[in-house]
């Protein structure tokens, strides 16, 4: 596992062929986040700070337990809270840690257009390089999740890189070694998978959560941050997860069909006036004494 | 022989004043900036023309502010040009005679003014695409302050900001190549801003004509 995340996948902007790509046997990494354990006790925001080295900033208080209303550039990991009634009647405290997804098919990667700012690992984490990045924010668009956020002052945009220096060292991310309820679990793909199959086939069964199950969405290919969650049919709940997510259709078209054409366009004027020139030549206009005289 | 405000001394006729210039390269070299730092960043095989510009960061950083530069020279060529731009009904038969004009038949064409269609044709289409580009340049400009759900914006301006920019270029090939190999002279009237009578009367006899009357009329009033 731990090789397995300095063997690169894709690069953005990159032109060419991506070097050293499938070289080693990989397991792809997973985080699984069970919202059904978690007791909102925001050690993974701690230690998430912690970890990367930001100090703490203030917070917003909007009448809930939520520390602010969305992750911030230097603040990688948030605990979404929300009240829910569901079809029973009964209020339900929903609680969400929300950070990158790390999805198989990266929208802010697709979107990026700084060669190798936006690094995809065969692990299946999905890394900024802060030192290639220019700062466009394509990125802060291109994204499903609404994840990667602009800093001010370094003029560039940060998130989660689901701790890509720990888990090459072979050690799990902050966020999970901190947390104290076990519902963060960190494996591979597969085997997280599995459990958290498991764990929603437990809640279906056991504990009345018919609608129980795994928050993994194929639109962005699969994530590498995946969730159990009580009623799978509404993610939208859990602060605004989506529930369809893609790579939204305007960077593909951007990056396919009109590169395409414009490049092709492009091309085709360039040669197209040269081609004029070669057959028809200069307007050259006769410099005639009389003009000019006669006034 | 006259000479006056447009008929200069040296027997040529000036076409573009020096105010008109100064607008005209401010636009240029702004236009050529955006153009080349936006390239860098429509492919990665164009990639390498940031370095040209002092690196990514820098022309990513610069190419809203150009941006900013090339709205300003656009809107002030509208206000010194807008009522020469203005389409008569003439104008038509030019567009019919227009592959005389690409022939380089020029003799079968029917006069021209101070502006020919085919140079109305630009400048709208400049004029037009740059506010647009404008439009959606702001908001990939500061798109931190769009806020979430109206990321549709965002996403609108990802794609459009290339289109508009792509009619630009369309039109700025044709520019540069007429402007400098195909019209001989009409370089030089951007530089230095005059023409060879001629040079007027075959590319824009309606407007050279109406030179020499106002010349005549005012070299007389005043006694010249």
């Amino acid at each position: 596992m731990s090789q397995a995340s300095t063997e690169i996948v894709r690069i953005s902007g990159h032109a060419g062929s991506v070097p050293g790509a499938g070289l080693n046997r990989e397991f792809t990494v997973c985080k699984l986040v069970d919202t059904t354990t978690c007791i909102g006790c925001k050690a993974c925001e701690v230690a998430c700070l912690e970890w990367n080295g930001y100090t703490f900033t203030e917070t917003t208080f909007d009448n809930s337990y939520q520390t602010m209303p969305e992750t911030a550039w230097n603040y990688w990991n948030l605990i979404k809270f929300n009240e829910y009634e569901n079809e029973d009647g009964n209020l339900m405290l929903l609680m969400r840690k929300d950070q990158c997804m790390h999805c198989a098919d990266p929208g802010c990667l697709a979107a990026c257009p700084a060669d190798a700012a936006i690094v995809q690992y065969a692990n299946g984490i999905v890394d900024f390089q802060e030192a290639n990045c220019i700062g466009c924010g394509y990125c802060m668009t291109g994204c499903p999740f609404n994840i990667p956020k602009f800093s001010p002052t370094a003029r560039k945009v940060f998130k989660c890189t689901l701790c890509n220096d720990r888990v090459s060292q072979g050690l799990e991310p902050a966020c999970i070694k901190t947390c104290p309820t076990g519902c963060l679990h960190f494996g591979t793909k597969a085997e997280m998978k599995e459990l958290a199959e498991t764990r929603a086939k437990q809640l279906r069964d056991h504990s009345g959560y018919r609608n129980a199950g795994v928050y993994d969405p194929s639109g962005v290919g699969g994530t590498h941050v995946i969730y159990v969650l009580h009623d799978a049919t509404n993610p939208e709940a859990y602060g605004g997860l989506p529930k369809n997510p893609q790579v939204p259709l305007m960077v593909r078209l951007w990056k396919h069909p009109l590169k395409w054409i414009g490049n092709f366009g492009m091309i085709f004027g360039v040669v197209g006036v040269f081609i004029h020139y070669l057959r028809f030549g200069p307007k050259i206009v006769k410099e005639d004494e009389q003009h000019g005289d006669a006034a | 022989m006259i000479h006056g405000k447009y008929l200069l001394p040296n027997g040529r006729v000036l076409r573009y004043s020096f105010h008109e210039r100064m607008i005209h390269w401010t636009a240029a070299v702004s236009y050529v900036y955006l153009l080349l730092s936006g390239l860098a960043f429509w492919s990665p095989w164009m990639f390498w023309i940031a370095a040209v510009l002092g690196g990514a960061t820098i022309a990513r950083e610069l190419h809203p502010w150009l941006g900013i530069v090339f709205s300003v020279a656009v809107v002030l060529m509208d206000g010194m040009w807008g009522k020469q731009m203005k389409e008569t009904p003439a104008d038509k038969g030019w567009w019919e005679s227009i592959g005389h004009y690409i022939r380089n038949e020029d003799d079968k064409m029917p006069p021209a003014d101070r502006f020919n269609p085919g140079q109305k044709l630009l400048f709208w289409g400049f004029f037009v695409n740059g506010l647009l580009l404008l439009l959606t340049g702001l908001i990939l400009w500061l798109p931190q302050y769009i806020p979430w759900n109206l990321r549709i914006l965002r996403l609108a301006s990802i794609f459009l900001h290339p289109v508009f920019a792509l009619f630009t270029i369309a039109l700025f090939i044709v520019h540069v190549y007429m402007g400098t190999a195909m019209e001989r002279g009409a370089f030089g009237s951007v530089i230095r801003g005059d023409v060879s009578r001629a040079w007027a009367d075959h590319h824009h006899h309606s407007w050279f004509q109406q030179v020499l009357r106002e010349e005549e009329s005012s070299g007389k009033s005043s006694g010249d």
